[in-house]
């Protein structure tokens, strides 16, 4: 561990990892999970509502605890670790970056869909304004050009943001999708760049080491996987990879896998099966929180889970679009209500 | 007899709006103002054969008395600065800005308890499209909560809707308690970047108290749909309103169910493009309080 890392990890289990399990992370799982990460030297962790700061809701489900409460267990718990929150303009707003930056956090990143950084300019400018280091998140970065997602990852630097990152939030990113869009960014930016892989393709670990050859400056993972969708980069499988490359992490392979196994998985013990629905995902290029909320709606409705994140791939909804889970849902249940009728009436005539 | 009206600001709205107010039987513009000498927005005014000028508001307040109704489609800052002179004047002013001075009024809930006001602001598009849901679903059972998304082509949200966010969100959600009568509220928005660009969504869930009655709910809801689309035509239902039963932390408190209400505005292509329901139904609301206040007055004389 006498190198310098080569990149800068942020683990985002408290954050992404919220999506998995519906948003019921407590303080207790947040303190320990914190306190076993920190001792391994991860050196940023991310705490807030799966949809980032604000994210509690009907629309992307309610948290069981407060998340400025699981936020300051999070600050109260690290020794040497920064803290990170999440926030999307338009769902969180500039009142709860404020409170969040009262209770200590040292890193806020603000996330748009790809197409969207100027909605950030505000609140980028507002967390430099309050001392904080600013990470700009262009989620579902599959879904424009590596030129086209240069010009939005310009906007974001210009408004101050120390970083910007290419998110797969659909882990429907090839190697080559990773390298193309992090090599232009990295040669174009001044500020660092950064990868935040999912991993529907099960490339999330592959996808976050070409990002490094391509100049990846930060790397995103959660513990065990646990995340939205299929679940992303898992800290400790892109650890003992790197260190079997040879790449200094900071971070200590055994002490994170134990941490993985002994604090994480049991909040999520079957986490990491890539399953047809988390494959689907990355598959059709849908963003990946949409997983839980599609089960639910299936079943409601009485449709497949399937049919509805298709249908959604084909419509190219983007993040925080979740209601529209129960429009199709709502639709295909009245399609089939028709074809049965038609049927009905075809047996009668 | 129509009510002389002016259109202050010439841009998209205002140009939108000129061609609604230019169809009303009760309204008729009489003028239009902008800064700028080349605006697009004037020349079609002039075409028209509505007086229009670039030379700001002072060349209106100079003809105050020919005109009984201001529509302020400039910027908040502009509406700041001109509002204490239209009143002055004694001009009633429609605000489509966010500065909020006077005030929130939706046409279908709210604005017959503000007719003498001197000054209305019509919150903003999300708040146009979503407030009247809540109003009908808490008029016949309370609403512990309410939530709105609204999503909107890329496209349509200008730079000033971009750079100020938060104010639609805490605006909109301000609204959905103030003028929608939920006891709290939150606001989404969504911004949409899909070519062909995608109609104006906007989707509600109130949250609903023990002994809720589905019927009155449901038809409430569809009572104050079709009393919205009356002034704005392309507001409609996707769906009929989804009852969805669970158990529900909200901010309100934990409820056993909540009503789901999923809307499409379709914006009538006035001069804006079809998809940019939610600058339709901005226009076509300040049309819908301009109506309503000439209505109001012509039933009570002074």
């Amino acid at each position: 561990m006498s190198d310098a890392p080569a990149f800068r990890l942020t683990d985002s289990t408290l954050r992404d990892g919220s999506h998995a399990i519906a948003h019921r992370f407590t303080v207790e799982q947040v303190t320990a999970i914190v306190s076993r990460l920190d001792v391994a030297g991860v050196p940023v962790i991310e705490v807030a509502h799966g949809d980032g700061l604000g994210g509690s809701s009907f629309n992307y489900g309610f948290s069981g605890t407060d998340e400025m409460d699981l936020v300051r267990a999070a600050v109260e718990a690290r020794t040497q670790a920064r803290i990170a929150i999440l926030m999307l303009p338009g769902i969180g707003t500039r009142e709860d970056l404020r409170r969040a930056a009262d209770l200590g956090i040292d890193v806020a990143r603000i996330a748009t869909h790809c197409t969207e950084a100027d909605i950030a300019e505000q609140h980028i400018g507002l967390a430099k304004e309050l001392g904080l280091e600013a990470v700009g998140f262009l989620m579902l970065s599959h879904m424009i050009s590596p030129e086209a997602l240069l010009e939005q990852a310009r906007k974001m630097a210009s408004y101050g943001a120390d970083c910007v990152y290419v998110v797969d939030s659909a882990g429907a990113m090839t190697i080559d999708d990773a390298r193309r869009r992090v090599s232009l960014l990295a040669d174009e930016l001044d500020v660092d760049v950064g990868i935040h892989a999912h991993n529907n393709l099960s490339l999330a670990v592959a996808n976050s080491m070409a990002a490094l050859e391509e100049g990846a400056a930060q790397i995103d993972g959660c513990t065990t996987g646990l995340g939205a969708g299929a679940g992303n980069c898992p800290t400790e499988i892109l650890v003992a990879a790197m260190q079997r490359s040879g790449i200094p992490t900071g971070v200590d392979p055994l002490a994170i896998m134990d941490a993985a196994e002994e604090v994480v998985r049991p909040v999520r013990p079957d986490q990491g099966i890539i399953d047809r629905d988390g494959l689907l995902l990355g598959y059709a290029g849908v963003y990946g929180s949409f997983l839980l909320h599609a089960r639910r709606a299936a079943a409601r409705y009485g449709v497949d889970v399937k049919d509805i994140l298709l249908e959604l791939g084909e419509r190219r909804v983007v993040g925080g679009q979740e209601d529209m889970i129960i429009d199709v849902a709502v639709q295909l249940e009245r399609r089939a209500a028709q074809a049965r009728a038609g049927q009905d009436v075809g047996a009668s005539a | 007899m129509t009510t002389p009206c002016a259109i202050v600001g010439s841009g998209n709205i205002g140009t939108d709006l000129l061609e609604k107010l230019l169809r009303s039987e009760l309204l008729e513009p009489v003028a239009m103002v902008g800064i700028d000498p080349d605006s697009e927005g004037l020349a079609r005014a002039r075409a028209r054969g509505v007086e229009a000028t670039h030379d700001g508001v002072d060349w209106l307040l100079e003809r105050a008395s020919d005109v009984e109704l201001v529509f302020e489609a400039t910027s908040a800052r502009v509406h700041r600065a001109n509002a204490p002179r239209y009143e002055a004047a004694g001009l009633t002013a429609i605000d489509l800005t966010p500065a909020r001075l006077g005030p929130s009024v939706v046409p279908s809930v709210n604005l017959r308890d503000h007719l003498d006001a001197p000054n209305v602001n019509l919150i903003t598009c999300g708040g146009q499209a979503t407030v009247p849901i809540v109003h009908a679903v808490a008029r016949v059972c309370e609403v512990p909560y309410a939530e709105i998304v609204s999503t909107v082509a890329s496209l349509s949200a200008g730079p000033g809707t971009r750079q100020n966010i938060d104010e639609f969100t805490q605006t909109t959600s301000s609204a959905l308690v103030d003028v929608g009568g939920a006891q709290s509220g939150k606001a989404i928005i969504v911004l949409n970047p899909a070519d062909p660009p995608i109609l104006m969504r906007n989707t509600v869930f109130c949250a609903l108290p023990d002994g809720y009655d589905e019927d009155a709910v449901g038809q409430s809801i569809l009572d104050v749909v079709a009393e919205v689309s009356r002034h704005v035509p392309g507001y409609r239902l996707v769906s009929d309103p989804a009852f969805e039963t669970d158990v529900y932390g909200t901010p309100g408190g934990v409820v056993p169910a909540r009503v789901v209400t999923l809307l499409e505005v379709e914006g009538a292509g006035d001069y804006l493009p079809t998809y940019a329901g939610n600058l339709d139904i901005m226009t076509a609301s300040a049309v819908g309080v301009g109506e309503e206040l000439v209505r109001a007055r012509q039933e009570v004389p002074a």
